[in-house]
């Protein structure tokens, strides 16, 4: 029988975050947009309901739930806060979990529980100047001399790289470059570590007050043992990783498309055009109709992966489909709202212009809607160039 | 503690009671910082927090979000013969329940979000002869006496009893922490004892009738005063015909 029920927890836990969104993030959120900072009193807080150690066990701090109700925050995050939702998700998935996924039992003990408890923040350097979705053509390198590493390069967009307690970067580089190919190891870096360089941010189009920065590593060393996971198992580690970081990227578009539709039909019943609220308009409640029915399907998507996951099956091909479907939507649902509200919708006082701006990453980030396809092709056993 | 309609959605009128059924209910927001101040005594001076409610089935939810915070145990108090019980009858059937069992501090709300009646934890102390302090705005414990400062209309007074004794927090005593996933996996093997009319030596004697029910006022939109040569004046009398000034 499908069962389509979060459990009880879930529930409790998804009105609890929501509660927390509604208090805590949504008063500030459009301030903190304009401003362009991680506000780190609300990371602290969010680090408060334990949402940075949420899939992590207990051992290290972490309260040992499944990637769903990790999926379930980022959501209810999202709705109001993309760049809050994406400080979660990449802090978990990306951060985090290479750490507890990849980690000798010694660095997990070591760098796991700040993370955990939100205390600490980690980033994963993959992408670089000159490729993101191409991780062989990672330049950066990592050169044994002695015990120690010596690393070289540059990283680009690297989320939570820069905030005032970030304590590490993962990055992956070339450990050998031989005949067969390129050997891609992942490295720990502490954020303190001398030749590792944190540069300013970027001025985004949205994720405003997400943490982002280019990252310079000049004759930079760390020791030997932050070698994370196998030598050369960097390239397979991080596909691995990005399996899960889709479906969380998944929730994070659902989360802003239900709010888009949120604000949509509050604003449908509230302004008027020629004598009645807009909403009573077909033109209006069509495409607020289907704004509903698409958040609705990319839902279920990415529950649906969630769930493979969960029950151990193979879940690639749902993770890829529930990340282009949902990013596209969320981006068709913002798009839509703007219409909605017409002039106002591109006033920053209304949430829907910042959605926006904040939707369009999302068929980017973490692999772009072209690599989406490539992979489901793939699955499907085609193979397309 | 109380599960009432949630404050945040339009009320819903049945006969002269509020309509529970098929509504959103929630532990009273009230009666979150009475959890929190609990909890922080707690964590201070050890001891246990148990959550005690008088409510239908459904008010264990109420409870659960406690324990879900961090309280130990929780009392519910259910029988269908309690529906539409007072404000008295509610603290009667308290009070049976928590006479005899061992506690330093019962901690109340200072009226329900939906029943504003605000005389059951003063009736409750009176039952059980309590000392009771109401309004508190803080409280500590030391020793055996808790002091708060009691909030009045035109400051505050500081006020010390010895325990055992009953304390109504008012909203903003504290800030009330928001439950974490492990605390909600937590509440689930939680102890949660539940008891009916028919355990508690009680004669209830309702006496309380609805009468009527009438929409408040709506409040009127406040009057605008433009500023050119004698805006102040002008406010001043105003504010006399209000007798404010």
């Amino acid at each position: 029988m499908v069962d389509f029920d979060l459990s009880e927890e879930q529930v409790e836990f998804q009105m609890v975050v929501r509660g927390f969104v509604d208090d805590v993030i949504r008063p500030h959120a459009e301030r903190w947009d304009a401003e362009g900072e991680l506000p780190m009193d609300a990371v602290k807080q969010m680090a408060g309901l334990g949402l940075f150690g949420l899939p992590f066990p207990e051992a290290y701090g972490g309260s040992g739930a499944d990637l769903l109700t990790l999926c379930i925050a980022i959501e209810e995050i999202a709705r109001i806060d993309s760049s809050l939702a994406i400080t979660l998700e990449a802090a978990v998935g990306l951060g985090a979990m290479p750490i507890y996924r990849f980690g000798t039992e010694e660095q997990r003990r070591r760098w796991l529980p700040p993370l955990a408890a939100g205390d600490a923040l980690a980033g994963y350097g993959l992408t670089e100047p000159g490729g993101g979705s191409d991780a062989a053509a990672t330049r950066t390198t990592a050169k044994l001399d002695g015990d120690e590493w010596v690393i070289n390069g540059s990283k680009s967009f690297i989320t939570n790289s820069g905030t005032p307690i970030t304590s590490l970067v993962t990055i992956t580089a070339v450990t050998r470059d031989g005949d067969r190919g390129k050997e891609i190891s992942s490295i720990i870096v502490p954020s303190d570590t001398p030749g590792f360089e944190v540069g300013g941010g970027y001025r985004k189009m949205g994720w405003h007050h997400s943490d982002t920065h280019e990252l310079a590593f000049n004759d930079c060393r760390v020791p030997q043992e932050n070698l994370l996971g196998e030598l050369g198992g960097g390239f397979s580690n991080f596909l691995s990783i990005l399996d899960d970081g889709r479906i969380a990227i998944s929730a994070l578009a659902v989360g802003l498309a239900q709010g888009c539709v949120d604000e949509s039909i509050k604003y449908a019943h509230e302004r008027e055009a020629f004598g009645r609220p807009i909403g009573e308009y077909q033109a209006v409640a069509f495409k607020i109709a289907d704004m509903a029915t698409k958040t609705e399907l990319a839902r279920t998507a990415y529950h649906k992966a969630a769930w493979l996951k969960a029950g151990g099956r193979p879940y690639k091909a749902q993770a890829a489909m529930a990340k282009l479907y949902s990013s596209e939507v969320a981006v068709e649902a913002a798009r839509e709202a703007v219409q909605i509200h017409g002039g106002y919708g591109y006033i920053e006082e209304f949430p829907v212009c910042r959605h926006y701006r904040d939707a369009k990453i999302l068929e980017i980030g973490e692999g772009t809607s072209e690599i989406m396809r490539i992979l489901i092709a793939r699955e499907l056993g085609l193979q397309p160039r | 503690m109380k599960h009432v309609p949630d404050p945040n959605l339009p009320v819903e009128l049945d006969g002269g009671r509020l309509r529970r059924d098929g509504v959103q209910c929630v532990l009273d927001p009230g009666d979150e910082f009475g959890v929190e101040a609990g909890l922080r005594l707690v964590e201070e001076h050890g001891g246990e927090v148990t959550l005690v409610s008088m409510g239908p089935p459904a008010a264990a939810e109420a409870i659960k979000r406690g324990l879900s915070m961090g309280a130990h145990r929780g009392l519910l108090i259910s029988d269908d013969a309690l529906a539409g019980a007072d404000a008295l009858a509610t603290a009667t059937v308290l009070a049976a329940a928590l006479g005899g069992r061992d506690f330093d501090l019962i901690i109340a709300g200072v009226e329900s979000t939906d029943g504003y009646t605000g005389t059951m934890p003063s009736t409750l102390a009176e039952l059980l002869g309590l000392p009771q302090l109401t309004f508190a705005t803080s409280l500590s414990v030391t020793g055996s006496s808790v002091r708060v400062d009691r909030q009045s209309p035109d400051g505050y007074q500081v006020v010390e009893c010895p325990l055992p004794a009953l304390v109504t927090v008012t909203a903003g005593v504290n800030e009330p922490r928001y439950p974490s996933f492990k605390g909600i996996m937590a509440a689930k093997k939680k102890p949660m004892e539940e008891l009916a009319l028919g355990d508690l030596a009680v004669e209830l004697d309702v006496r309380q009738k609805v009468v009527q029910v009438t929409q408040a006022e709506e409040r009127r939109a406040g009057q605008v005063v433009a500023a050119d040569g004698d805006t102040a004046g002008r406010i001043a009398d105003l504010l006399a015909e209000a007798k404010v000034i």
